[in-house]
Parts: C-alpha cells; structure tokens; sequence
C-alpha cells in the first residue's frame, strides 16, 4: 500500500513511454515508405531497422505495464480495457513493421505515376495514426478531450479508404502497360498502407467506449 | 449478572457491524479497490475510537424517546432490535439499526405504558428524512468540487487510482469513526441507565460506566464487521448502482459527514455561537444517509443507473424494520415478564399478570419521566475507581512484547519455509537429474549392447572368411603341388588315374563341411530362443532334425538345405516327411509355416 504511489508513478511513466515509442514508430514508418517511393532503399533499410527496434521496446514496456498492473491491482474496474487498449495501440507499430518487411521482402514495382497517390495515402494513414496515439495519451489525463481527437481519426480513416479505392481503381483501369501480377501486387500494398488506418479506427471505437465507461 | 443482560445489546452491536459498516466501506470493497480484511480492520479501529470518544450525544436522544429503566427491559428490547436487524441482513437488505432500535423502544413504550416523547420521535424521524437529503446534498457538492479538482490538475489515472485508494481509506476511517459515535447510543443506549457505576483510571485517561459500555458496544460492531459484514458489503458496492472510484470516495465521504454532523457535540456547540440553531444530536439511519447519497450522484448523472427496484427494496425496510422491532418487543417483553417474571420496567404493567398490581396511577407524566432520564446520567452518585495505570503499563508492554515475538517469530517461520522450500527446490532438481541421468544411461547400454551384438556378429563372420580363405589357400596350394608333381612326372607315365586324383582332391575340398560347420554354429547362436521353443514343444526331435526345422524357418528350399546339408534333394524331402510325421502335422498344413510359428 505504501508503495502504491511509487508504483503508480512509474506505470504512468511507462505509458507515456510506450507512446513515445509508437510516436517515433510512426514517424520511421512514414520515412520508411517514403523512402521506398522515392527509391532511397538504403534509408529504407535504417528505418525498418529502426522500426523493428522501437517495436521490440514497445513490447518489452507493454508487457512491464501489464505486470504491474495485475501485481498491484491497479486499477481493478478499467485494467482489462486499460490493457487491450495498449495492446491495440500497439498493433500500430506492429503493422508498421508488417508493411514495411513487406515491401523489403517482396519489393513492389512502382510506376512513376502512381507514387504521388501513394505518397498522399501514406500521408492520411500517418496522419490518423499520429492523431490517435495523443488520443490515447490525453485519455489518461483528460478523459473529455478524446473525443475532439476521435474525430480527426476517423475523418482520416475515411479519407484513407476513399484515396486507397481511387488507387485501386487506377491501378487496374488506367494502368495497361503493367502486368497483371503487378497490378495486383500494387493493390496489395494499398491495402497495407490502409490497414494501419483501419487499426486507429479500432483503437479510436475502443478509446470511446472506455471514455464513457470511465464517465459513468 | 449485568454481562449477560447486555449479552443482546452486544448482538444487536453486531448486527450493526454486519449491515451499517458496509455503507463505510461498500461501496470500496464491492468496487474492489480495497481488500474486506484491509476495510474491516481500519473500520473496527475507528468505530470503537468513534464509540468511546463521541458516543454520547445520541444516546440522550434516545433516552429521552423511552428511557428504558429495569435490566431486564433493556435487555429485551436491544435483543428484538437486533433480530429484526438479522432477519433483515439475511434478506440481503439494507437496514438501519436506529430504526430498529426506535421501533423496539416504542414497543417498549407500550408494554410498559411509558409515554412516548413526541418531541423526541419528531426529532428522529426528520432525521430520518433530513439524512438521506443531506447526504444527497453533500454527494452533490463534493462530487461537483472533485470535478472541478480533477479537471483544473488534469491527474494521470493511474495516479488517480492509487490517491483514491488512500482517499478510501482515510474516508473510511472517518465514516467509521463517525458510525461509532453515532450509532453506538443504537447498540448500548438502552443499557446507559443501568451502567454500574465503576471508573478505570488509566494514568492518561479514564473510563466511566458508560465510556465501558460503548467500549463494549463498539467492539461488538468490530465483531459483526469481520464477521458478517462482507457479503452485505457486496451488496452496496455492485447492486446499488455501479459506482466507480471517483464516486464511492464522494459517497462515503458523504455519508460520514451526515454522521458526523449528527454526532458532534462540539460541532453543534459552534453553531450555536454563531447564531444558528443547534444541531439535533440524533442516531441517523447510516443507510438512509449512503442510499442519499448515492441517489443525489445518480440525479446529477442523469438518473441512468439508480435501479430502482433496489431503492423500493430499501424503502420497504425502512418501514418494515420499525414496526417488526416494535412487535417483537413488545411480545418479547410479554413473554418475558410472564414467562420468567424478567423486571422489564420499574413502573408496573398492565400487559403483566401476578404480583404488579394494574393501576392507572403507573403511567408517569413526559415531565416525570424526563426527570428519571436525568437520573439516568448520574452525577452525584458515588463512582468506584479502579487505578489501572500500571496494569495497563504492563498489558501495553506484554501485547508490545507478545507482538514483538509473533514478528520475530513470523520472520524465523518464513526464512525457514524459503530454506525449506529452496531445499526443496533443489532436491527435486536432484531427483530430475537422476531420472534424466538414468534414462540416458539405460538408452546408452542399450546402445551399447547393440553395438556389440552387432560387432561380435562382424567379428564371426570376418573370423569365418578369413578361415574360408585360408581354406581356400591351403587348396590351392595343394592343387598347386599336385599339379607340380603331375608336372615332373614324364609324359608317358601319366595315368588317368592321376587325374582322377586331382579330381578327388577338388571334389573334397569342394565339400563344405568346414563352412557347413560353422554356419550350423552360426546358425545356432541366431535361433537360441528357437531351438528353446522347439525342444519345448517338440522333445523328441535329433540334432539333424532341429538343424532343418532352423532352415526351414529361414524359408529355405529343399535344393538350398541339400546343398548346406551336403546331402540329396531327394534326403531332404525324405527328412521333411519324417519331420511332419514326427511332429504331428495335418496334410493340410504346411511344416515351414507351422515352423515359424514357434
């Protein structure tokens, strides 16, 4: 019982650690894809190497947080949902890795044409992520301000289907001088470059709920 | 005498500890935040410090309702309190000891023909309704200031968690301290007037009569917390409404301040400087004030999740407990006096039959009877005092020894129980190793076995070619000396019958009886179990017999065993017949299948 603020401070601080690493998770995946547009496979190299790392410490801290958790009892009525919630947050950087070995395994032939689209589905995709993961953070602090912040994420979230269909629709309309195996292949990273999308949309449908449990 | 009298008092003390501790420390323990045995703890602590140091108040209030004077009396009516409060705990319901208590004096009241103190009553039941309003209003504020707290500071949750737990605790400790002081004149008031008059000085503080007797009172509230209280603490903390950790804070903090302002002399007192009019101290239904509580959070809510069926539960106990109280009291008290001529007042009956003559002259006056209640708190009578400074010295030092012990005691227990367990730990690492080690050391015999079966098998047929070629050798270099010497003979001595000499000599040494030999050795080693097996089922058989039933197993031909036999086609099949006959074989079976059956 005496050590319970001890222990709170350092879950507190644990958190806010694994939203750093999910923030800079983000950011080198941004650069990773960008990277990989533009050509520069090196740089592209370091941020999936950069991406992985963050994911590892990610985990390492997530798995701290939810030992703590259970061994002091905090939080006894919202720990389950506490918890999902990191873990869901976590898919974030999970998928970032995914796509990214993806396209260092699998090295998709971009048309020249078709990289601007990328790069704006790119842009939206981060851009719901970078929004989402405050949202979590404001959620410990000021519950009543997640909802400002759900909005954006799922205004992006929409933008990032529309833009990833648009792709598609180019892609196997507009395209005849590539083959049929590209074209697919070229969906293919669409879609992935979307779900990481789809996992703030979840993430911000969870942040909701736990708000007005919170609330009651 | 007096200890067994107030036998019933101490009951209904724990019926208060089981139903009304849970409105402390419900809605905490039913939300999990703090552990039962934590709560009950910290509860009992401060309900008997509550009891002992602020008791008094209410117990006036009551007396004034019905000042009960004879032993017996007082006995009876704590006892129907305190099973009403039971038969209403078992039900899982919500009551309050002060309705209970109320009803039974008012029973009381009307065996004994004592009038009751409207004014008195009045004052109780506008508690009654007061409590719960006001601890709705207190819940109302102070969860509109937390609010407010909680918004400007922006803490982090889980810190959050971790302050409200203590929140809870120090909450609780103060609604404790506060029921005590409140509700103890429930418990033990009934008995105030026939407290003996004793004092135990204790160097830094004394205790009168009636300081024991809430001292006993709370105690017993202490008893019935640990002993009852947890399953209708899970009633307030999940049935209710569903209260989180922020509310349940602002619930019981509510509620101990409705019992606080109804307990606190000193609190009336300043009001009364300033002008305002003193506070009634009254034993407020603890219940009413946590169900107000929770009810002025659910309005400021919305009203979503107040279950109401729970609060009509709740209000039905209200009304029920007082009346049931007051019915079983006065039968009670009926049977009582009849039964077992039990004194139950100093003024005579009309409901008791015998010695006490019926007169009307028995009802006393409200003025009469306020004069007897002042009688009840004496001050002029003379009061025994025990000095109990150096006992209690000595009990603190022996308690503080005694603990001082068990911790050692304890500590000595778990070093020895990690010794052990450690010990433990490694002898079952042992008795792994062992197995392992064994396991490992049968499968490499095993191996090695193998190996050498197989390299004594190598061995005897490297030892047999080697003893073929030199066999082989030998012939050779006998053929080579005969073909030498047929060499040196001159050409016309040759004779046919030389070459038939040569002819003999290869035809000998073509015989195989060596190798005929040793593979019938040979042959032996491999079929031990079967020639066993033979022997068994078949005792009668030769040497030469037992030679064709093995080669007969290696499913052999007759041509082939002839060859190793070194005997005709036409002996073997002769031998095969001989065999079967021998054997005793049917026409329709074949011998080499019923030999391999062995």
């Amino acid at each position: 019982m005496i050590n319970i603020f001890k222990t709170s401070k350092t879950v507190s601080l644990s958190i806010d650690q694994f939203f750093d690493k999910i923030d800079l998770g983000t950011l080198n995946f941004k650069k990773g894809v960008q990277n990989y547009i533009d050509g520069n496979l090196d740089e592209f190299a370091q941020n999936l190497k950069s991406v992985s790392i963050l994911e590892n410490e990610a985990d390492t801290i997530q798995r701290k947080i939810e030992n703590d958790f259970y061994l002091h009892s905090l939080m006894p009525n919202y720990a389950s949902d506490i918890l999902n919630l990191l873990e869901s947050v976590d898919h974030i950087i999970d998928r970032s890795t995914d796509v990214l070995s993806q396209f260092d395994v699998e090295r998709p032939h971009m048309p020249e044409a078709i990289k601007k689209d990328y790069t704006e589905l790119l842009n939206l995709t981060v851009r719901s992520a970078e929004n989402v993961v405050p949202a979590a953070r404001i959620f410990f602090t000021s519950p009543d301000a997640v909802k400002d912040r759900i909005q954006k994420v799922l205004f992006y979230h929409r933008e990032t289907a529309v833009l990833s269909n648009n792709i598609k629709r180019k892609i196997f309309q507009e395209f005849d001088s590539l083959k049929l195996s590209e074209k697919i292949h070229l969906r293919y990273f669409a879609l992935h470059i979307e779900q990481v999308s789809d996992t703030c949309k979840n993430i911000a449908h969870q942040l909701s709920s736990l708000v007005i449990k919170i609330k009651m | 005498m007096f200890l067994f009298f107030i036998s019933s008092g101490l009951f209904l003390g724990w019926t208060l500890g089981a139903n009304d501790a849970s409105n402390v420390f419900g809605s905490a323990v039913g939300s999990k935040l703090i552990r039962f045995r934590q709560a009950a703890i910290i509860a009992s602590i401060f309900v008997v410090l509550g009891a002992v140091l602020q008791g008094a108040g209410g117990s006036h209030t009551l007396g004034k309702l019905g000042s009960v004077d004879a032993l017996g009396g007082a006995f009876t009516v704590a006892l129907a309190a305190g099973m009403s409060v039971l038969w209403m705990t078992k039900s899982k319901l919500p009551v309050s000891t002060s309705q209970a208590i109320v009803g039974a004096i008012i029973g009381w009241n009307f065996f004994t023909g004592n009038p009751t103190d409207i004014n008195s009553l009045t004052t109780i039941v506008a508690t009654w309704i007061s409590g719960p309003i006001l601890g709705g209003f207190f819940a109302v504020l102070l969860f509109l200031l937390l609010q407010f707290i909680l918004r400007k500071r922006k803490i982090h949750l889980i810190k959050l968690d971790a302050y409200i737990k203590y929140a809870l605790l120090i909450v609780g400790a103060f609604g404790s301290y506060s029921l005590g002081a409140n509700n103890i004149a429930n418990v033990v008031g009934v008995f105030i007037p026939s407290a003996p008059n004793i004092a135990l000085d204790f160097g830094f503080f004394t205790l009168n009569g009636t300081q024991l007797l809430f001292l006993g009172g709370g105690l017993s509230i202490a008893v019935g917390i640990f002993t009852y209280s947890k399953k209708v603490m899970m009633t307030v903390g999940s049935s209710l409404m569903k209260l989180n950790a922020e509310t349940a804070i602002i619930v019981v903090l509510a509620h101990s301040l409705v019992l606080f302002v109804f307990s606190s002399q000193s609190l009336s007192d300043l009001f009364v400087r300033i002008g305002l009019p003193a506070i009634p101290l009254v034993p407020v239904s603890s219940s009413q004030a946590i169900v107000g509580a929770i009810i002025g959070i659910g309005i400021l809510k919305g009203g979503r999740n107040i279950q109401i069926n729970v609060i009509g539960k709740i209000a039905v106990g209200w009304f029920l407990t007082p009346v049931i109280a007051g019915l079983l009291a006065f039968f009670a008290l009926f049977f009582m006096s009849n039964v077992f001529n039990l004194k139950v007042s100093s003024n005579p009956s009309k409901y008791v039959k015998g010695d006490i003559v019926v007169t009307d002259d028995a009802k006393v006056s409200i003025d009469d009877k306020t004069k007897t209640i002042e009688n009840f708190y004496p001050t002029d009578k003379e009061v025994t005092t025990f000095k109990l400074y150096k006992p209690a010295v000595i009990i603190v030092m022996i308690i503080l020894l005694l603990v001082i012990i068990y911790q050692l005691y304890v500590i000595n227990k778990l070093k020895e129980k990690d010794k052990l367990e450690e010990y433990q730990e490694s002898i079952d690492r042992y008795d792994t190793q062992q197995i392992l080690l064994a396991k490992e050391l049968k499968t490499t015999n095993d191996a090695n076995l193998k190996l050498e079966k197989e390299i004594d098998a190598k061995e005897k047929e490297q030892k047999k070619i080697a003893l073929s070629i030199i066999r082989k050798n030998e012939i050779l270099s006998k053929l080579k000396t005969e073909i030498e010497n047929l060499k040196s003979k001159p050409e016309e001595t040759l004779k046919f019958a030389d070459l038939n000499t040569l002819k003999l000599l290869i035809i000998e040494n073509l015989s195989v009886e060596n190798e005929r030999k040793s593979f019938n050795k040979y042959i032996r080693n491999l079929n031990d179990s079967f020639y066993k097996n033979l022997e068994i089922e078949y005792p009668g058989l030769s040497e030469n017999e037992k030679k064709l039933c093995s080669l007969l197993r290696l499913k052999l031909t007759s041509k082939e065993i002839a060859s190793i036999l070194n005997i005709t086609p036409k002996s073997v099949e002769v031998s095969r017949y001989r065999l079967r006959k021998k054997m005793n074989i049917k026409k329709n079976e074949k011998l080499s299948k019923m030999i391999r059956k062995l």
